[in-house]
């Protein structure tokens, strides 16, 4: 029982935190929340990207060598063939062999 | 008119391998520690936060108070209020499934709707990647509590791809935007309070320094914008 009060406490607050930003500026939008409202989702990716790989330690060449590879791949090849799938697909297949076979 | 059902199926579909597994891993997880099918289900319906889910699993078996369930979740999921506001504009006026794509606004549907070119599309749209994303998660994970731990193949580091999504966003923006300033800032903050606060806590210093940040440049440089 107690497991499904908890699962019903993550998930309100979940969704409080999503729905929250919308309840307070329902009305009217300030103009400095439209500003970060214009500005935030460029730099939210970009300190997502940080969150995502929070976990690379530099404590060894090795454990951050997949990590970096995998990264520059996806950038590089982003911005040499502009497809989405395939910056996904080839950095991440590169990054499972780099860490299952060779680190 | 493009088909809003159809682009965004085929925009889920970068999701598609990342919640698969993810979404597995937690089904998997959550099984090895006793909780079986509708605890896996009510989670990934209800919650669907996939990082939340996994501090999730440690609280439910811990048996944790409540209080540091509330916590938790606000310390984890936090960084949603950056998409809310992020999408504002976007989502208020929606009249179909608004309610709904609030409620599923995950770090990955962000990342697609963020960004999104909605010329010759209508904003259902938003409505459907939503969807179509949270039913990959719930397909993983119900797979992954099923069937428990059986992938034919070693899965380890196919989470990158999440990473690799992300990645191509912020270079996507790069060449859309010709003001880099902010996002250089954000990446030097992010990482800052990485390295001196530590992977459980920098989060929520980092947000507030960015928000500050903001404010900073557009008071330096007088922006006036609706």
């Amino acid at each position: 029982m107690h497991s499904y009060l908890l699962i019903f406490v993550m998930a309100l607050t979940t969704m409080a935190i999503r729905f929250l930003p919308f309840v307070i500026f329902r009305d009217k939008t300030p103009a400095l929340i439209s500003y970060l409202g214009k500005v935030l989702p460029y730099c939210a990716m970009a300190m997502l990207v940080v969150f995502c790989l929070k976990d690379v330690s530099f404590s060894s060449v090795n454990s951050f060598l997949p990590e970096m590879i995998g990264v520059m791949t996806a950038i590089l090849l982003h911005k040499w063939k502009h497809n989405t799938s395939l910056s996904i697909v080839v950095s991440t297949i590169l990054y499972m062999f780099l860490i299952q076979k060779i680190f | 008119m493009k088909n809003a059902i159809k682009e965004a199926f085929r925009d889920s579909l970068h999701i598609l391998p990342g919640y698969l597994v993810l979404g597995l891993g937690f089904g998997v997880l959550m099984g090895s520690r006793g909780f079986g099918f509708l605890p896996v289900l009510l989670s990934s319906v209800f919650i669907y936060a996939g990082s939340m889910q996994y501090v999730g699993v440690d609280l439910l078996s811990s048996s944790a108070s409540l209080i540091t369930a509330f916590f938790m979740t606000v310390m984890v999921n936090i960084r949603h209020l950056f998409y809310g506001i992020g999408m504002l504009k976007k989502y208020r006026d929606m009249k179909m499934g608004k309610l709904y794509s609030i409620f599923a606004l995950t770090d990955e549907t962000f990342s697609l709707v963020c960004n999104k070119d909605m010329s010759g599309l209508d904003e259902s749209y938003y409505f459907y990647v939503s969807l179509f994303d949270q039913i990959w998660w719930v397909s993983g994970s119900l797979l992954g509590s099923i069937l428990g731990d059986v992938l034919p193949f070693d899965s380890a580091g196919i989470d990158f791809s999440m990473t690799a999504l992300f990645i191509v966003i912020v270079v996507e923006q790069w060449k859309a935007n010709k003001d880099h300033l902010p996002v250089i800032l954000t990446f030097l903050i992010s990482i800052s309070c990485l390295i001196l606060f530590g992977r459980d806590d920098f989060l929520i210093l980092a947000m507030a320094l960015i928000v500050i940040m903001l404010m900073g440049i557009r008071k330096i440089r007088g922006e006036k914008d609706a």
